[in-house]
């Protein structure tokens, strides 16, 4: 396989007298989605918050294109094209669509927000993801769906042209249609050449969108497989420990 | 932030006609469309200023009718000048109640910054000019301390102000001495509310408004039709801007009746509307078209997903905090200049009266929600339950009395909209 965007090699982390992450591999693919899961309390949110900048790994080597990085800070992944979309949905339900989209990257001209501009490029995002949901960029999201908001937090990364996006349970609250439309965003995505992180507890859902899976368990990475080539079963079995591969490590 | 015009990508998405019908989408193209749209927001439970407008003119209807005095040139006149702290004080505290926080001291605030004012600028004092600015510094400190407490230690904004509510005022009486009363001196402060420009200048600044308005008006069209972003329609430009035009014209026309007595004639537009007016704008500008003021609705709306878009959220929350003991200063000075002298008592009072005008406008207090428009007609009804009950003879207390009244009831007009159109009570 070609070079990863992302690539951890034995990242540690621990807080106090508890190791959450024992020295964990993990890479994810640009056009590919890379599922990443395993039972609560696993290191899943740990791995992410590295990532993220939000709280840095205490060991261990983080690759950004084949070239060691520090992800020390949020400013330092987003530097880099990391963007996580966080399960709570980081938008702010007074604005509109095209605010949220721009929300810290405000397109300016002369001094003053570039409204036609942006409003473009937003609806250029959404294009690109074959939004058909979302009827006016102007609507407040406080009016929007659980799948809407979804979508509009995703295209938000289209906006900042983000490599690698980290979506927290993206289903985690939606109904069965909206759950199958965000799927498809995710997948398109990836189409788009991004490498996108998926973290779920749902195998169902994992294995309609995911093209690699990783599982944790207990801050080891227990199995790293492709869709192809598992079923929920195995990784049911390398969830819960009763499974293990002996090739990671 | 790239600073190059439109990027390749947005200007050949432009040109799909699926991204085309997605942006004409909430573009209104006729007065038709336009109305309905509204009407569409409004049931939706974005009222806005709606109730307060819709309040103003109630009341206006009521006092024309139960006394002849109250529609005359000199009560509107005297409205505007009553009015004008409060507008000031109301557009003062959105930018602290948009974040979802509270200034309770602003009155006070002012209240130090006057005392100091009046007392330093004395006939035996400093300059005029240097003492405003003496009382702008006082603003700016305030604002920074509150700041600090709010925004860097996490203190409950409540709770810093309150403090500050009572040391300020103590602060007050050291300054002034118990039971002492400065008359304010210098003539420029004291022109502000006393004098009105010159007839030709009402007109001059109608004008100078219109065109200011078209201007940018324009250029905003000129600049989305560059980025091939759709314009709305220019008829309802031309109808917002002309209603604009039609109420500033019968007004300045109003207010150019002499309403003097046989022995002085008194005529123009008060000084103090085209100040109002310059703070109004160039406030809507921070709060619509700059970031500052557009971090300030996202955390008002949910700080979180404002840090992590990367605002710095304390760095904003400082400078809204400075921003409104700013300007509660300018409406002191106001205050001042209305009322002639400072004591011990100045902008004890005001505060809550600036809070409610602000919530009566349709600015939420849990942030977020809100616009300087509103707290302006907000307080503009506040002011004039006061001066049509104050004409009808009644006492301070019924005043009062309705006031509350009024807050309670736009409070409940919100709250009922909100729960109709089914969005979450806390934003």
């Amino acid at each position: 396989m070609n070079q990863p965007i992302i690539e951890l090699k034995g990242v540690t982390k621990s807080f106090g007298p508890v190791n959450v992450l024992k020295g964990i591999n993990f890479a994810a693919h640009a056009g590919r989605v890379t599922a990443l899961v395993g039972d609560n309390g696993a290191g899943k949110s740990t791995l992410i918050k590295g990532l993220a900048g939000v709280q840095p790994y205490d060991g261990g080597e983080v690759l950004f294109e084949g070239k060691p990085v520090h992800l020390h800070h949020p400013r330092e992944a987003a530097r880099h094209g990391i963007e996580v979309v966080y399960q709570d949905l980081a938008l702010c339900d007074n604005l509109d669509i095209v605010q949220n989209m721009f929300l810290g990257r405000e397109e300016m001209a002369q001094g003053t927000f570039d409204e036609g501009r942006m409003e473009v490029e937003a609806a250029a995002a959404l294009q690109s993801l074959s939004v058909k949901t979302v009827k006016s960029l102007k609507q407040k999201v406080a009016s929007l769906s659980g799948g809407q908001r979804q979508t509009v937090a995703i295209a938000r990364s289209v906006v900042k042209q983000a490599k690698v996006v980290i979506l927290d349970e993206p289903t985690a609250a939606l109904g069965v249609a909206q759950t199958e439309q965000v799927l498809n965003l995710v997948r398109r995505l990836a189409d788009h050449g991004v490498a996108v992180i998926i973290i779920s507890h749902n195998l169902q859902d994992v294995f309609q969108v995911a093209d690699d899976i990783s599982v944790l368990y207990l801050g080891t990475m227990t199995a790293r497989v492709t869709a192809e080539g598992s079923n929920p079963d195995d990784v049911v079995g390398y969830i819960t420990g009763t499974k293990t591969m002996e090739d990671v490590a | 932030m790239s600073t190059e015009s439109t990027s390749p990508v947005a200007a050949e998405a432009a040109k799909k006609p699926e991204t085309q019908s997605l942006l004409g989408e909430g573009v209104e193209h006729g007065v038709i469309d336009h109305a309905r749209a509204y009407v569409g927001r409004v049931r939706g439970g974005e009222m806005g200023a709606l109730p307060a407008l819709g309040g103003l003119l109630v009341l206006f209807a009521i006092f024309g009718a139960s006394h002849e005095a109250f529609l005359t040139p000199r009560n509107m006149a005297n409205l505007m000048t009553q009015a004008a702290p409060l507008v000031v004080l109301g557009m003062a505290l959105v930018f602290v109640l948009l974040l979802g926080e509270i200034d309770l001291s602003a009155g006070v605030t002012f209240g130090v910054a006057m005392a100091v004012f009046v007392k330093y600028t004395q006939p035996d004092g400093l300059s005029w000019p240097v003492g405003l600015a003496l009382a702008m510094g006082i603003g700016f400190a305030v604002g920074a301390t509150i700041g600090f407490f709010v925004a860097k230690i996490g203190v409950p904004s409540f709770v810093v102000t309150l403090g500050l509510f009572l040391g300020l005022q103590g602060v007050i009486l050291i300054v002034i001495g118990a039971g002492g009363t400065y008359r304010l001196i210098p003539e420029p402060i004291k022109a502000i509310q006393n004098s009105n420009m010159p007839v030709w200048g009402g007109w001059v600044l109608l004008v100078g408004l219109m065109a200011l308005l078209v201007a940018v008006a324009m250029w905003d069209r000129w600049r989305r039709s560059k980025s091939g972003a759709p314009n709305g329609s220019l008829s309802i430009m031309f109808l917002k801007l002309g209603a604009i035009a039609v109420i500033g014209g019968a007004l300045v026309v109003f207010l150019s009746v002499d309403r003097g007595s046989v022995n002085q004639a008194i005529a123009g537009v008060p000084i103090v509307v085209p100040l109002v007016l310059i703070l109004g704008l160039i406030g809507t500008f921070v709060l619509d078209r700059t970031k500052f003021g557009r971090y300030i609705y996202a955390i008002g709306g949910n700080r979180e997903a404002a840090r992590r878009s990367g605002v710095n959220v304390t760095a904003v929350k400082w400078s809204a905090f400075i921003v409104c003991s700013s300007l509660a200063v300018v409406a002191g000075l106001l205050y001042v200049s209305r009322v002639g002298s400072a004591d011990a008592s100045t902008g004890r009072e005001i505060v809550l009266s600036g809070v409610a005008a602000a919530v009566v406008g349709g600015v939420s207090l849990f942030g977020g929600r809100g616009r300087l428009m509103h707290a302006a007609v907000g307080a503009l009804v506040i002011a004039t339950i006061e001066n049509g009950l104050g004409l009808l003879g009644f006492s301070a207390g019924a005043t009062l009395a309705v006031s509350g009244g009024v807050l309670i009831l736009a409070a409940t007009v919100d709250a009922l909209a909100r729960r109709r159109s089914g969005g979450s009570t806390n934003s």
